[in-house]
C-alpha cells in the first residue's frame, strides 16, 4: 500500500517518458476514484502489444503506463463497513496491536483489511469469535503473485463470511519473495487446511505452523511452484503446414 | 493394491503375481473382488496394520480420487484422500488468455455443473467492470435458467452415481435418463451439451433459439411426473435407508469449521443458500424455499438434493414465463466495447458466424470492422482490482477470485470449488466406520474431480 507521504515524482509512472497526449485520452486513464483515495502502484505496463526490442515495429513500444491498484480508502466507508470497521479498530485497541491492519481498501462494494502478516492469527481468532463480528466462515486463501510489488510479492487473501450478519469481508496479507512466510490458520479454521496446502503448492507460501505442509495438486518432487508468475506456462510450439504456432505464453500478446 | 505395515511404492511386478515381500512389509495386488488371496496370505501377520489405497482408478470413488485407508477388520480407523490427478492447470492457463477467453476454460473446471463456474467468472468480471446493474433483464434471466436446469441435472448424477455405487442400478439408469433430458435443452439453447462457455462477461452468448419455452415448458411437465418416481424408489426404501441413514454424519459445528456449504451443509438443518441470503442474478425475484433435512447424515443429504429439485424446477418454470414476455429484449449489455460483435447464426454448412454481421463489417463499416477486430484478438481492458462474487452451486459455495491489473487478461483467477472444500470432510465423515460406509459419506458430498483439481 502507498504511503500517503510518497512524493508522487517518486512514482514509476512519470519516472520515464512524459505522455500527456495519452494520459489526457478519457480510456487510457485509470477508473476515476473517490474523494480521498489513493492509489497503490505496482509495476509498469510498456508498449502496446506485448513485443520489445527489435520485433517492435507497433510504434507503441515507448509508451509507460503504470499499472494501478485501487489505494486505501478513508472513511466513512459506508454502510456496514464502518460498523465491523470500527469493532475491529475498538478489539485491536484494547490490545497492543492497533497497528495489526496496515489499511482497508473498499473497491467496489467489497472490503479488504490488508492485515500485517505477524498479527494475522490474532485478527482472524477476533474476526470469528467476537460478538459483533462473528466470521465464522472461511472460503479459503487464494495466492496472488505480483512480481513487481517490491518487498510484498506474495500475497495470501482470505474470503471471511459472517452468517450472523450476512456480511463478507476480505483479509489480505503479504510477504517478501525472500521470506516467504505466513502464519497458518488452519488452528482457526480447519477449512483452510487443504487451501494453504494448495497455496503452498502453486505459490511457495509458506504457512508456519500448518500441521502438514505438503504439495496438494502437484505431484511431490514437482520443482518450483507452477501458479507464480516467473513460472512459465509450458508448452510447444504446433506446426501446421510448415508453419508453427507458438504456444501460448510466447505468442504475442496485449498485455 | 493392499499393503501390511505401510503403504509401499508401486508394485512393479505383474498385476497377477503373488504377494512380494518389500521393505514396507507384505504387499498383494487386488484386481477384482478376490480379497482371499489376502485373507490367507496374510496367516499370523493379520492382526497388523492393513493400509488400503483405494483409487485413484476406482469406480466408486467419483473420478479420480485416491483414497486412502487404514483399516482394522472392515473398521476404516484412518481415511485419507489423495487429490491432483485431475490437475489442468486452469488458472494458470486463464492468465493467458483474454477475459471472454476464460469463460471457455473455466466451464471446464467442475463438469457436472459448468453454468455455475462461467456465472461466478463472469459476475466477478461485471462486478470490476462495474457494469453489474447495465446486465439486460433477459440475460439475468437466461442465466437462471441455465443453472436451475444444470442444478437438476448435476443433482440428477449425485443421485444416480450415489445410487449405483450401493447397488440400486435402477436409480442409476432412470437418473441418468432424465439427465439425458436437461443435457437435450443445454444443447438446444447452447449447441453444446457440456462446456457450453455460455454465459459471459456482460451477458450471455446468444439469444435463446425459436422453440426453446415450449421444450422446457415440456420437460418441465413431464419431469414433475417422474422426479417422484425418486422418491417413490428411494425415500422409503429399507435398504436404501439402512444403507445411508447415520452415514457420513456431520452436524453444523464441524461444516462451519470445515468450511462445508450446500447440501451437507443444509442437511444439518441450517437453511444457508446464497440464492436467498446474498441474492445474485436476480433470485430476489423468484419464489422458491430453502430445502433443508435435520439428520446431518448421507440420507439427509440425499432428501435435500432430491427437493432442491423441485424448487429448481419451480425456478425454471417462473423462469421461462419471464422469458416469454422478453422476446427479442437483448442477452447482452449495450456497451459495444464489451459486448461481444460478432453473432451465430446456422448457416447451410451449420453454426458459424452470421453472414449478415461479415457483410456488415467487409462491406459497409470500417468502424465495425475495427471494432470487431479489436475485441476479438485484443480484448476488452478490465480496470484493476480484485472481486469475489461467490454463487450456490449444486454443491456449495463456489466463487472465483478474480484479480485485474488493468490489462486484457485476468492477472489472476482463483476459483473456490465446494468440491475441494468439502472432500477436506472425507476424514471425519468416514473414520470408525465401515468400508462400504466411505463410498456412501463420499458420495454425499458430491465431490466433483475436475472442480476439486482444477
Amino acid at each position: 500500500m502507498s504511503n500517503p507521504s510518497d512524493n508522487p515524482s517518486d512514482k514509476p509512472e512519470t519516472a520515464h517518458v512524459d505522455q500527456p497526449a495519452v494520459e489526457q485520452s478519457p480510456e487510457n486513464l485509470p477508473a476515476p476514484r473517490g474523494e480521498g483515495t489513493e492509489v497503490r502502484s505496482a509495476g509498469q505496463r510498456r508498449g502496446m502489444f506485448g513485443v520489445s526490442g527489435t520485433g517492435d515495429t507497433s510504434g507503441y513500444g515507448g509508451m509507460v503506463a503504470p499499472i494501478v491498484f485501487p489505494g486505501a480508502s478513508q472513511r466513512p466507508y459506508g454502510g456496514w463497513f464502518d460498523e465491523v470497521a470500527d469493532a475491529l479498530e475498538a478489539r485491536l485497541g484494547q490490545t497492543d496491536l492497533t497497528a495489526a491492519v496496515e489499511s482497508v481498501v473498499v473497491h467496489r462494494g467489497e472490503i479488504t483489511f490488508h492485515v500485517r502478516r505477524q498479527d494475522l492469527p490474532f485478527v482472524a481468532q477476533m474476526l470469528r469469535d467476537d460478538e459483533a463480528l462473528r466470521f465464522e466462515f472461511c472460503s479459503g486463501v487464494s495466492g496472488v503473485h505480483y512480481p513487481d510489488d517490491a518487498g510484498r510479492e506474495l500475497h495470501a487473501v482470505y474470503h471471511l463470511l459472517s452468517m450472523t450478519h450476512n456480511r463478507r469481508i476480505r483479509l489480505e496479507v503479504s510477504c517478501p519473495d525472500s521470506d516467504p512466510h505466513v502464519p497458518s490458520l488452519v488452528s482457526i479454521y480447519p477449512t483452510n487446511d487443504w487451501h494453504e496446502r494448495e497455496t503452498w503448492d502453486m505459490f511457495g507460501i509458506v504457512f508456519d505452523g500448518h500441521p502438514a505442509m505438503t504439495r496438494i495438486l502437484m505431484p511431490d518432487d514437482w520443482p518450483g511452484h507452477p501458479q507464480r508468475k516467473d513460472y512459465p506456462l509450458g508448452g510447444i510450439p504446433v506446426e501446421y503446414k510448415g508453419g508453427s504456432i507458438p504456444p501460448p505464453d510466447q505468442r504475442r500478446s496485449y498485455n | 493394491m493392499a499393503t501390511t505395515q505401510n503403504d509401499s511404492t508401486a508394485n512393479q511386478q505383474d498385476l497377477y503375481a503373488d504377494p512380494s515381500d518389500t521393505t514396507q512389509g507384505k504387499v498383494f495386488t487386488v484386481t477384482g473382488q478376490d480379497w482371499d488371496s489376502i485373507t490367507q496370505g496374510l496367516g499370523d501377520s493379520a492382526d497388523e496394520r492393513v493400509v488400503v489405497n483405494m483409487g485413484p482408478q476406482h469406480p466408486s470413488t467419483h473420478g479420480v480420487l485416491r483414497l486412502i485407508l487404514e483399516l482394522e477388520g472392515e473398521t476404516v480407523t484412518e481415511a485419507r484422500c489423495g487429490i491432483g490427478y485431475l490437475h489442468t492447470g486452469i488458472e494458470k492457463n486463464m492468465e493467458y488468455r483474454s477475459w471472454v477467453q476464460g469463460t471457455t476454460f473455466c466451464t471446464r473446471m467442475d463438469y457436472l455443473s459448468p453454468f455455475f463456474n462461467e456465472a461466478t467468472y463472469a459476475m466477478g468480471v461485471e462486478r470490476l467492470l462495474d457494469i453489474e446493474d447495465d446486465i439486460p433483464e433477459k440475460a439475468q434471466v437466461m442465466r437462471v435458467l441455465l443453472m436451475e436446469l444444470n442444478r437438476i441435472s448435476s443433482h440428477l448424477v449425485c443421485i444416480a452415481t450415489g445410487g449405483m455405487e450401493i447397488g440400486a442400478l435402477t436409480v442409476m439408469t432412470i437418473g441418468f435418463r432424465e439427465r439425458e433430458l436437461v443435457l437435450d435443452l443445454f444443447e438446444l439453447i447452447t449447441g453444446l451439451r457440456m462446456n457450453h462457455a455460455f454465459i459471459r462477461p456482460g451477458g450471455v452468448a446468444q439469444d435463446l433459439p425459436p422453440g426453446a419455452l415450449d421444450e422446457i415448458r415440456d420437460f418441465i411437465s413431464l419431469m414433475e411426473k417422474r422426479l417422484t418416481e425418486y422418491a417413490a424408489l428411494c425415500n422409503a426404501n429399507p435398504i436404501f435407508k439402512a444403507r445411508l441413514e447415520g452415514v457420513g454424519h456431520l452436524d453444523l459445528a464441524g461444516c462451519l469449521a470445515l468450511g462445508l456449504s450446500g447440501p451437507p451443509l443444509r442437511s444439518t438443518g441450517y437453511a444457508w443458500d446464497l440464492r436467498k441470503t446474498q441474492p445474485y442474478a436476480g433470485y430476489e425475484d423468484y419464489d422458491f424455499d430453502v430445502q433443508t433435512w435435520d439428520t446431518a447424515d448421507a440420507y439427509g443429504r440425499f432428501r435435500v438434493r432430491l427437493a432442491e429439485m423441485h424448487e429448481s424446477l419451480r425456478i425454471v418454470a417462473q423462469a421461462a414465463t419471464r422469458l416469454a414476455d422478453l422476446e427479442g429484449a437483448p442477452v447482452m449489455v449495450g456497451d459495444k466495447k464489451i459486448a461481444w460483435p460478432s453473432q451465430l447464426a446456422i448457416g447451410s454448412d451449420g453454426m458459424g458466424n452470421s453472414l449478415d454481421h461479415i457483410r456488415h463489417i467487409m462491406g459497409e463499416s470500417m468502424e465495425a470492422l475495427i471494432h470487431h477486430f479489436k475485441l476479438v484478438t485484443e480484448g476488452f481492458r478490465v480496470p484493476a482490482g480484485q472481486a469475489y462474487v461467490p454463487i450456490e452451486s449444486p454443491r456449495g459455495e463456489l466463487g472465483a477470485h478474480v484479480v485485474s491489473d488493468g490489462g486484457t487478461r485476468p492477472f489472476r483467477a482463483h476459483f473456490r470449488d465446494p468440491s475441494f472444500t468439502n472432500l477436506q470432510a472425507t476424514s471425519v465423515m468416514s473414520e470408525g466406520g465401515m468400508v462400504a460406509d466411505v463410498i456412501v459419506a463420499i458420495a454425499s458430498i458430491d465431490p466433483v474431480m475436475g472442480g476439486v483439481d482444477r
